[in-house]
């Protein structure tokens, strides 16, 4: 059986009918990662102890305590701390650390919880600073549709995974893009909810006021299989909502309107002019135009809309996120855990080459710039002035969601570019985050759907992004969409995966 | 004589532990002694992935202070961080207030020299105070003279307080500190231990010519733990400033250590030194909003505060200002007062006072204890009260029932009721009020004393007295004394 084809009610259903154990599953696609290695989709593989919440698993499926997500396995970005996978955020500096517990997504996911089974942690930009997985310190997770292509990031390994069929769903964070982009380079689902809808703690922090956790699937409705299970009050967060999440799925097949012949008859889909500017790739808006064209025959109607600082979310973002990443990582000094240098000859030298040696050059990038920001003398300048513009940014989201009740565009304004391509530039390579910053910035929920292929035969994205808390309304207009298109079930071939893979 | 033309500039930042249950933003204690570090969780040490979550017993707090000194409550204030490198800060940066502080103005009155000043207040902010390093004695883990570094103490949640530059002399300073001390205790923010650390001043002090507009340039004395070092410190400071300027120099603005063993201070670093904080609003933590339910809730939970006591109880029972005082000095003496006027009549509460001010406070500080802990509760003293007022024993034997109720009560508890009354029935203490009793009494000591008698009769008033004491010591202290005066006098006269 192709388990690695199923969507995650099919597993579940395979396993309430004791069609397929958990143990079962867990070998099948544990063996699909050392198979697939080559794509270095994860940094942290323990068989026996997948093996042992397998067995936990089916124990309690033997027992009938089967949810919808018990028994099915699931990849973590490293990004989540766990206390039986190693968790390094990609970095060195985090080499071979163990956390005493696990993040709070890891928790309601797993055995003790959903009872999901995790397979591994997931490759990663380093602290979650980047946009094609070439920031991790262990090598980038390559892009399964053609491996000298980048995966995106920075959850490139979680897209890659779940493109590859070497997990079922995966878990992912996004501060600036970071579901949305790979999800789109690697022809995947993800969703990035409303800021405060996942508990952030036990995330690695890079920038506190914009990370998010979010699902990393096959389809629409399996991430909003996975939102039911992470999504939820957490007093250990003081950011987090308070908010009764609600069922993400029950929209699910619904029509739009009650009165409409069509499923998506009445649905307004907001076009922003500045998604479509100068900058994006041709084919890329040739696709998101095609899948616009669909909804409309679904019954939407699209409106064309402005969200005139579209520009400036680039500077405000790289302004705002560096500021308090430069805070965030000061914990990374040598002193307590991670990475210390060897030679030293006091206090100071050992934190300045402890850091020098632990971060990578994106990291050190940022945490200079985030320093900068608030120094004394910049900081109305750059920070309180960024701050500004972060509500009218907001404020422009809130004027367009008066006349539609999605907006829809591109993830990026490309495909997936070359390994190496772009690593020497770290402008050009922020540019690319144009279109996914400033729901963040919003703290609105986002999600990508694929909707094309290139002619390299690369995966284009379609970015739909909703008013807060309007994730079921989002899942519902995605899964209309995925019933009557076929992009998200393409897969890469095996040949094409392994061609370069280590087998 | 040229230092009087110096006048002298003083601002205190004093940084207040907070009495709490666990730290500020974890739940981990923050119990003094522990054994290093096993008082500091996940969040104390910063691990990836940690977050804080404020405690709102310590926001509580921050609301008693301000309702104390008559602050305003900020609706909104917000934490931020304040980010440097050492190795007892674990997460690189500090959460404290910086713009918004939850406690903005007010004032604490002080008494000096019969005078009474208004000290105003800046700004009272919360914040969590770092670890410690340890260098001395330290045992690295292979046996090798190291450094160590101690987290119980990150986290622990600290009030800071800030006056204005508003006090001119150490003096002053000292007697701020000592009424702000006895404040937070009062109204149960902090425990005042200031061996422990629960309550430590930094002060800012500069000097300028009498009569000068601008303010000198200022030094900050940091981590004075003692109203003895604030006072030297200060004194010490003005004195290196006068004689610097005096001598042409110019002071530095830098931040300087008091070192009492040599009774001066040094500099530790200089303005120009000073590091660059990077405070910006802590993203892991909302706003503070604090409504005016919250602090009318608090409010109703206040004590009365001492000031308002002393005064009360002056207008009510006339009672002194050296009274006032004494039963104002600590909230468990106040409170064991308050209790006693409950049970006593109001022309007892002058002898009350007395008698805490007296017996009862010698009593207390011999045995190094605090009236809550005295084993004579308010209704024994209410109970000698009613005696020595119903004519039943006399001031003196009154003073010998303390004394047994106090080593009787310490070693088990007293009867609640009617023990002043046993004891005078077991030892035979009622006052001798019977005429005819004492008339037997003081012919006989007459008879003994005919010196005396005659001495009186020629002019010496001394006699009489020493008469009344023979009389007392041959009734057992039991004679009603001033019915032998009455008796006395008369006989002598007759």
């Amino acid at each position: 059986m192709n388990w690695h084809e199923k969507s995650l009610f099919e597993l579940s259903q395979a396993i309430s009918a004791k069609e397929v154990s958990s143990v079962e599953l867990t070998q099948y696609f544990l063996k699909r990662i050392s198979q697939y290695k080559g794509l270095n989709a994860f940094l942290d593989v323990q068989e026996d102890l997948s093996l042992r919440d397998a067995h936990f698993a089916d124990e309690l499926i033997a027992k009938g305590q089967a949810g919808p997500l018990m028994g099915i396995p699931v990849a973590h970005k490293d990004v989540f701390v766990t206390k039986d996978w190693k968790s390094t955020a990609a970095s060195k500096i985090l080499e071979n650390y163990l956390s005493p517990f696990d993040a709070r997504v890891v928790e309601r996911l797993g055995v003790r919880g959903a009872g999901m089974v995790c397979l591994g942690k997931t490759n990663m930009d380093e602290f979650a600073m980047g946009s094609s997985n070439e920031n991790s310190a262990y090598g980038p997770a390559l892009n399964p549709w053609n491996m000298k292509y980048v995966s995106g990031g920075s959850s490139g390994g979680s897209a890659v995974a779940v493109a590859a069929g070497l997990t079922p769903i995966a878990t992912g964070t996004d501060t600036g893009g970071s579901i949305r982009q790979p999800a789109a380079f690697c022809g995947i689902t993800g969703i990035k909810p409303t800021y405060g809808s996942v508990s952030r703690y036990g995330m690695i922090a890079y920038a506190s006021s914009l990370d998010q956790a979010g699902p990393m699937g096959k389809s629409a409705a399996d991430c909003g299989l996975m939102l039911n299970a992470i999504c939820g009050h957490d007093q250990r967060d003081s950011t987090s909502l308070r908010r009764e999440p609600g069922n993400y799925l029950r929209l699910l097949g619904k029509n739009w309107s009650e009165k409409g012949q069509l499923p998506l008859q009445g649905l307004r889909i907001g076009i922003p002019e500045e998604y479509f500017a100068q900058g994006l790739q041709e084919e890329v808006g040739r696709s998101v135009r095609a899948a616009l064209k669909q909804f409309e025959d679904l019954g939407a109607t699209c409106i064309p809309v402005s969200l005139p600082k579209t520009k400036l979310s680039i500077p405000v973002y790289y302004v705002l996120a560096p500021a308090e990443a430069s805070s965030n990582l000061s914990r990374y000094d040598g002193v307590r855990f991670g990475y210390r240098a060897k030679d030293y000859k006091d206090l100071t030298q050992m934190y300045e080459r402890t850091r020098s040696e632990g971060f990578g050059a994106e990291v050190k990038r940022r945490i200079l710039i985030g320093t900068y920001v608030l120094s004394q003398g910049y900081y109305d300048a750059y920070y309180l002035q960024a701050q500004k513009i972060r509500r009218i940014i907001a404020q422009d989201f809130q004027t367009a969601f008066t006349t539609c009740d999605v907006l829809m565009g591109p993830v990026a304004p490309q495909v997936a570019w070359k390994v190496g391509e772009k690593s020497k530039d770290p402008v050009e390579m922020y540019l690319e985050d144009i279109y996914t910053l400033s729901p963040n910035l919003a703290g609105l929920p986002a999600m990508s759907i694929p909707c094309g292929m290139s002619t390299d035969n690369l995966p284009i994205g379609l970015q739909i992004i909703g008013n807060y808390f309007s994730e079921a309304q989002m899942i519902q207009i995605a899964d209309h969409y995925q019933r009557v298109s076929t992009w998200h079930q393409l897969a890469p071939s095996s040949p094409v995966i392994s061609s370069g893979g280590a087998l | 004589m040229r230092q009087t033309n110096w006048e002298v500039v003083i601002g205190l930042e004093t940084h207040t532990q907070l009495r709490t249950q666990s730290k500020i933003f974890s739940g981990a204690s923050i119990a003094f002694g522990a054994e290093p570090n096993v008082q500091a969780c996940p969040v104390d040490l910063a691990l990836p992935g940690t977050l804080p979550v404020l405690n709102q017993e310590a926001v509580n707090h921050a609301i008693r202070f301000g309702l104390a000194i008559g602050a305003t409550i900020a609706p909104v204030s917000i934490f931020a961080r304040k980010n440097y490198f050492y190795p007892d800060l674990p997460k690189g940066y500090q959460i404290s207030q910086f713009e918004l502080p939850v406690v903005v103005g007010g004032t604490v009155k002080i008494q000096l020299d019969g005078q009474t000043k208004e000290v105003q207040l800046t700004r009272a902010h919360l914040e969590e105070d770092a670890g410690k390093s340890l260098h001395d004695d330290f045992v690295g883990l292979h046996g090798e003279k190291s450094s160590g570094i101690d987290l119980n103490r990150a986290g622990t949640p600290l009030l800071e307080i800030v006056t204005e530059p508003v006090m001119r002399s150490a003096a002053e300073a000292v007697a701020y500190a000592k009424e702000l001390h006895a404040l937070v205790m009062w109204i149960g923010i902090c425990d005042g231990n200031m061996q422990e650390g629960s309550f430590r001043c930094d002060a800012n002090v500069s000097v300028r010519p009498q009569g000068q507009k601008e303010f000198g340039t200022r030094c900050e004395i940091k981590n004075l733990n003692s109203f003895k070092f604030l006072e030297e410190s200060i004194l010490y400071e003005v004195q290196r400033q006068i004689e610097l300027i005096e001598d042409g120099g110019k002071v530095r603005q830098e931040t300087r250590l008091y070192d009492p063993d040599r009774q001066e201070t040094r500099s530790m670093r200089s303005k120009e030194d000073a590091q660059d904080y990077r405070y910006f609003p802590d993203p892991d933590l909302l706003p503070l909003h604090i409504t005016s339910d919250m602090i009318d809730a608090i409010q109703l939970t206040m004590p009365a505060l001492p000031s308002t006591l002393r005064s009360q109880w002056q207008v009510s029972y006339g009672l002194s200002d050296y009274d006032v005082a004494l039963l104002t000095q600590s909230k468990s003496t106040a409170d064991y007062f308050i209790e006693l006027l409950k049970l006593i009549v109001s022309d007892l509460v002058k002898p009350a006072a007395n008698l805490m001010a007296g017996d009862f406070a010698s009593a207390l500080n011999r045995d190094g204890m605090d009236a809550k802990d005295s084993p004579i509760r308010p209704s024994h003293l209410a109970q000698l009260l009613q005696r020595i007022q119903d004519g039943t024993i006399s001031n003196k034997i009154a003073k010998d029932i303390f004394s047994i109720m106090w080593e009787r009560g310490l070693t088990s508890p007293l009867a609640a009721q009617g023990v002043v009354d046993a004891i005078i029935e077991e030892k035979g203490l009622k006052q001798i009020s019977d005429v005819g009793a004492l008339e037997k009494i003081i012919d006989q000591v007459l008879a003994e004393n005919q010196k005396s008698v005659e001495e009186f009769r020629s002019g010496k008033e001394k006699a009489f007295n020493s008469l009344v004491g023979q009389i007392m010591k041959a009734s057992k202290g039991k004679a009603n004394p001033s019915q032998v005066n009455q008796i006395l006098k008369d006989k002598l006269t007759n």
